[in-house]
C-alpha cells in the first residue's frame, strides 16, 4: 500500500473517530440536558444512572452467560431495555422521594443529587464490590468493518452512534412533535400558566426526570461495549457530561448537540496532532476561553421567568 | 493444628519457648506475652479499592496461616485496619496513628507511589516499619521501608531483551497513563531500547488516568507499525484501551502487545477474550507451576471464594507477613533497628513465586517472567530469567 492511500484510511478513521467521541459525549449529556433544560435541576447522581444501567447490563450478560449461552449472541438489546427500565423506575422514585419537594430551591437539588450520587456509589459497591466489572459482549459486536483495505471501522463504535442517533432523534420529536413534548415546553416557559391552562406540570416533571435517568441508564449500556463499569465510573463521566451540557447553553437540546461536536472534534484532531494529556489540555482551555467570551454557552432560548 | 491447644494448656512449655516481652521488646510497642500487633494500611474505599482488595486479602492469609503455626516468639499476631481511603493525607495521617498511639511491630500497607512517598517521612520520623507490596519505579530506599514487589529494572530490562529476541523487534510505542509510575517506567524503557536494544521509539504517549477513549492513539498505532506495543496504562483505562483495540482490529495475530500493568486483577475487568495473546511482564502469575505457589493458589481460594485470583502484587503482598516473621525471629527482637538489621540476606523458600531473598538495599531479589494472555483471564507463562535478578533501585544510565 502506497503512502497516500495509508494516509486516506487513517483520515478515515480519524474522522470516525472523532464522530465516535462525539456520540458517546452527546448521549452521555441528553439525559442531564433534558432535566436541567426543561426543569433547571442538574442532577449530579447522572453519572450513577450510568453506572446503574451499565450494572444491569452486566448482570444480564451474567446471567445469561450462566443460564443461557446459547442466547448470547442476542442479549445485549434486551440488556439495554432492562436499563432503561430500571434507571427509569429509580428516576421516579428520585422525583417523588426527593426532588419534587426542592423545585423552589434549585442549590438544595445540586446537594441532595450529589448526596444521592454518593449513596448510589456505596450501595454499588456494596452490592458489586470495588473491583470493575465488564460484560462479556456478543463477539458480532466487537469485531470491526473493513469497507476497504486498511481501514477498521470499530463495530461497537458504530453500535454506540446509532443508539445515539435513534435517542437523539426520538427525543427531538418526542419534544417538538408530541403532546407530552408541547406540555414540557409549556411548563418550561411558563410553569404557573401552563398549571391554568390545565397541564399536570407535576406529572409532565415526573416523566421528564425519570426519562432523563432512563437515557442515562442506556448510554450506560451502550458504554459497556467500549469501556469499564466500576462503582465511580460516574464520577469519569459527569465532568464531561457537564461540559458539554454547560458549554451547549445549558437549556437547549440543539446546543448540547453543537457542543458534543465541536468537543469532540476538537479532541479528535489535536489528540492526532499531540499527545492525548497535551490534547485534553488544549481542549478544556479553549472551552474556557469561548465560555469567557459567552457566559451563557453557545445556544440560549429565553425563557420567561 | 492440634498442638496449639496442647502447649498452651502447658504454661511451663509455653515460657520455656517463648522469650520474656522485656526481652524482645525494648521500645514499648504493643507487645504482651501473648500478643503482637501489627497494622495493615490499605485503600478498603475509593478509587484504589479495585487494586488494594487483594493486597489486604493476601496479607490477613499470611497472617492467619503465621497465627496457625503459632505466631511470630510465641505470640499471636493482632492486625489492626486501617483505611487509607485512597487519599494521600488520610495514608499519612493513618500510618501516624497506627505508629504513635497503637504502636505497631510493623504494618502492612500502601499501593500507589503517592500514598508510599505520603508516609514516607512519617515512617521516618517515627522510625516505624514498612511492608509494601507494589512493583514501583525505583529511585527510592528507605531504612524503614521492605519493597516486596519488582523494582523497574526487574521488571523492564529483561522484559524488553526478551521480547527483542522472540520478536525480532526493533521499533517500540510507548503508552502509558499520565503520571509519575508510568512515565519513569517509559523513560528507563526509552533509555533501554535506545542504548542497549539499538532499536527505535517511535512514538510515546500519555492519557489521563480514567480516559475511555482510544480512537486517536490506535489509529496512531496503525501509521506507525511499531513492532511492539508497551503499554502501562493503569485502571479501568485498560478495559476501554483493550476493548477498542480488539475493536479496531488490532490483535495479537497482527501486532505485539507487551504490558507491566496487566495482572489476573485487571483481566477480570477486561475479559481475556479482549487481549488474549498479548504479553504481560511480571514476577508471578497464578498459573505458575511449583508446589508453593499449589498450595497458595488453594488457601486463597479456600478463603476468598473459588472465582477469585491472584495477581502479582497480591503474591507480594502475601510475602510481606512472612518476611517480618523470619526476621524477627532471627533478630530474637520485635525492635524495628534489630528487625531492619536482621533482613538482608534472609531467603524465603517457601514464596509462592518460587524463592526470594532480602538484598541489603531492602528490594527482594526476583526473576522476571513473561506471560502469554490466555481466554480464560489466566497466562502460559512462556519465559523466565534463569537467575535471581539483583534489585537496583537507583540503575546507572537509566535516571
Amino acid at each position: 500500500m502506497d503512502f497516500l492511500s495509508e494516509f486516506g484510511a487513517i483520515l478515515m478513521m480519524q474522522g470516525f473517530n472523532g464522530l465516535s467521541v462525539f456520540s458517546v459525549l452527546l448521549l452521555m449529556a441528553l439525559g442531564l440536558a433534558l432535566i436541567f433544560g426543561q426543569m433547571g435541576v442538574i442532577n449530579m447522581a447522572h453519572g450513577e444512572f450510568l453506572a446503574v444501567g451499565a450494572y444491569a447490563t452486566y448482570l444480564v450478560s451474567a446471567t445469561v452467560q450462566t443460564y443461557l449461552p446459547a442466547f448470547m449472541p442476542h442479549y445485549f438489546f434486551f440488556a439495554m431495555a432492562l436499563a432503561f427500565a430500571v434507571t427509569f423506575v429509580l428516576g421516579w422514585l428520585t422525583e417523588w422521594l426527593m426532588i419534587r419537594h426542592l423545585y423552589k430551591r434549585p442549590l438544595d437539588t445540586l446537594l441532595a443529587t450529589w448526596g444521592l450520587s454518593l449513596v448510589m456509589q456505596q450501595s454499588l459497591r456494596s452490592i458489586f464490590g470495588p473491583r470493575e466489572v465488564s460484560p462479556t459482549m456478543p463477539d458480532w459486536l466487537m469485531g470491526s468493518w473493513q469497507p476497504t483495505d486498511g481501514v477498521d471501522i470499530p463495530i461497537n463504535g458504530l453500535f454506540v452512534m446509532s443508539i445515539t442517533l435513534i435517542l437523539t432523534v426520538g427525543l427531538l420529536v418526542a419534544l417538538f412533535r408530541s403532546g407530552w413534548g408541547l406540555h414540557v415546553r409549556a411548563t418550561v416557559q411558563n410553569r404557573s400558566m401552563s398549571g391554568a391552562v390545565g397541564i399536570d406540570t407535576k406529572r409532565v416533571d415526573r416523566v421528564t426526570f425519570a426519562l432523563g435517568c432512563g437515557i442515562a441508564g442506556i448510554a450506560g449500556s451502550a458504554f459497556t461495549t467500549i469501556s469499564a463499569t466500576g462503582p465511580t465510573s460516574g464520577s469519569l463521566y459527569i465532568v464531561d457530561t457537564f461540559l458539554t451540557v454547560v458549554f451547549g447553553g445549558a437549556s437547549s437540546l440543539l446546543g448540547t448537540i453543537a457542543s458534543a461536536f465541536l468537543i469532540a472534534q476538537t479532541q479528535s484532531v489535536s489528540e492526532f496532532f499531540m499527545t492525548g494529556s497535551m490534547a485534553k489540555v488544549l481542549t478544556l482551555s479553549a472551552i474556557v476561553l469561548i465560555l469567557m467570551l459567552r457566559p451563557q454557552g453557545l445556544f440560549s432560548i429565553k425563557v420567561r421567568k | 493444628m492440634a498442638a496449639v491447644p496442647m502447649i498452651a494448656a502447658m504454661p511451663g512449655l509455653v515460657r520455656a519457648q517463648t522469650p520474656a516481652t522485656a526481652t524482645v521488646n525494648t521500645t514499648k510497642l504493643a507487645i504482651t506475652d501473648t500478643e503482637v500487633t501489627v497494622g495493615q494500611l490499605h485503600s478498603a474505599t475509593g478509587t484504589m479499592a479495585i487494586s488494594e482488595t487483594g493486597s489486604i486479602q493476601a496479607e490477613q492469609l499470611a497472617i492467619d496461616q503465621i497465627n496457625a503455626m503459632g505466631g511470630v516468639l510465641g505470640r499471636k499476631i493482632k492486625v489492626i485496619q486501617e483505611d487509607g481511603a485512597s487519599d494521600w493525607p488520610t495514608f499519612a495521617e493513618k500510618a501516624r496513628k497506627l505508629l504513635v498511639s497503637d504502636r505497631v511491630a510493623t504494618v502492612f500497607g500502601c499501593w500507589t507511589s503517592a500514598s508510599r512517598k505520603a508516609v514516607l517521612p512519617v515512617f521516618e520520623k517515627e522510625n516505624g516499619l514498612l511492608y509494601y507490596p507494589t512493583f514501583y519505579e525505583g529511585l527510592e530506599q528507605s531504612k524503614n521501608v521492605f519493597y516486596t514487589g519488582q523494582e523497574a529494572t526487574q521488571q523492564i530490562l529483561s522484559g524488553l531483551d526478551w521480547i527483542q529476541k522472540e520478536k525480532k523487534a526493533q521499533t517500540f510505542f510507548l503508552i502509558g497513563s499520565d503520571y509519575i509510575w508510568p512515565r519513569t517506567s517509559n523513560k528507563i524503557a526509552r533509555k533501554h531500547i535506545e542504548n542497549v536494544l539499538k532499536g527505535k521509539v517511535v512514538g510515546e504517549e500519555y492519557y489521563p488516568l480514567g480516559h475511555t477513549q482510544f480512537g486517536s492513539l490506535i489509529n496512531k498505532i496503525k501509521l506507525n507499525k511499531p513492532d511492539v506495543v508497551y503499554a502501562i496504562i493503569v485502571g479501568g483505562s485498560n478495559v476501554s484501551f483493550y476493548k477498542q483495540l480488539k475493536a479496531a482490529g488490532i490483535t495479537a495475530d497482527k501486532q505485539t502487545v507487551l504490558t507491566i500493568s496487566v495482572t489476573e486483577d485487571e483481566l477480570l475487568g477486561i475479559g481475556g477474550e479482549n487481549c488474549e495473546g498479548f504479553f504481560s511482564c511480571m514476577k508471578y502469575f497464578q498459573s505458575l507451576d511449583n508446589p508453593n505457589n499449589k498450595k497458595f493458589v488453594e488457601a486463597f481460594k479456600a478463603k476468598y471464594g473459588p472465582k477469585s485470583v491472584i495477581g502479582d502484587v497480591t503474591q507480594a503482598a502475601y510475602l510481606g507477613p512472612w518476611l517480618w516473621k523470619m526476621a524477627v525471629e532471627k533478630a530474637g527482637s520485635f525492635d524495628v533497628d534489630k528487625v531492619v538489621a536482621a533482613s538482608p540476606g534472609l531467603e524465603l523458600k517457601t514464596a509462592p513465586e518460587g524463592y526470594v531473598k532480602v538484598d541489603a538495599n531492602h528490594h527482594l531479589w526476583s526473576k522476571t517472567r513473561v506471560g502469554k494472555i490466555r481466554r480464560d483471564g489466566q497466562f502460559d507463562v512462556v519465559y523466565e530469567t534463569a537467575e535471581l535478578i539483583k534489585p537496583d533501585p537507583f540503575p546507572k544510565g537509566y535516571q
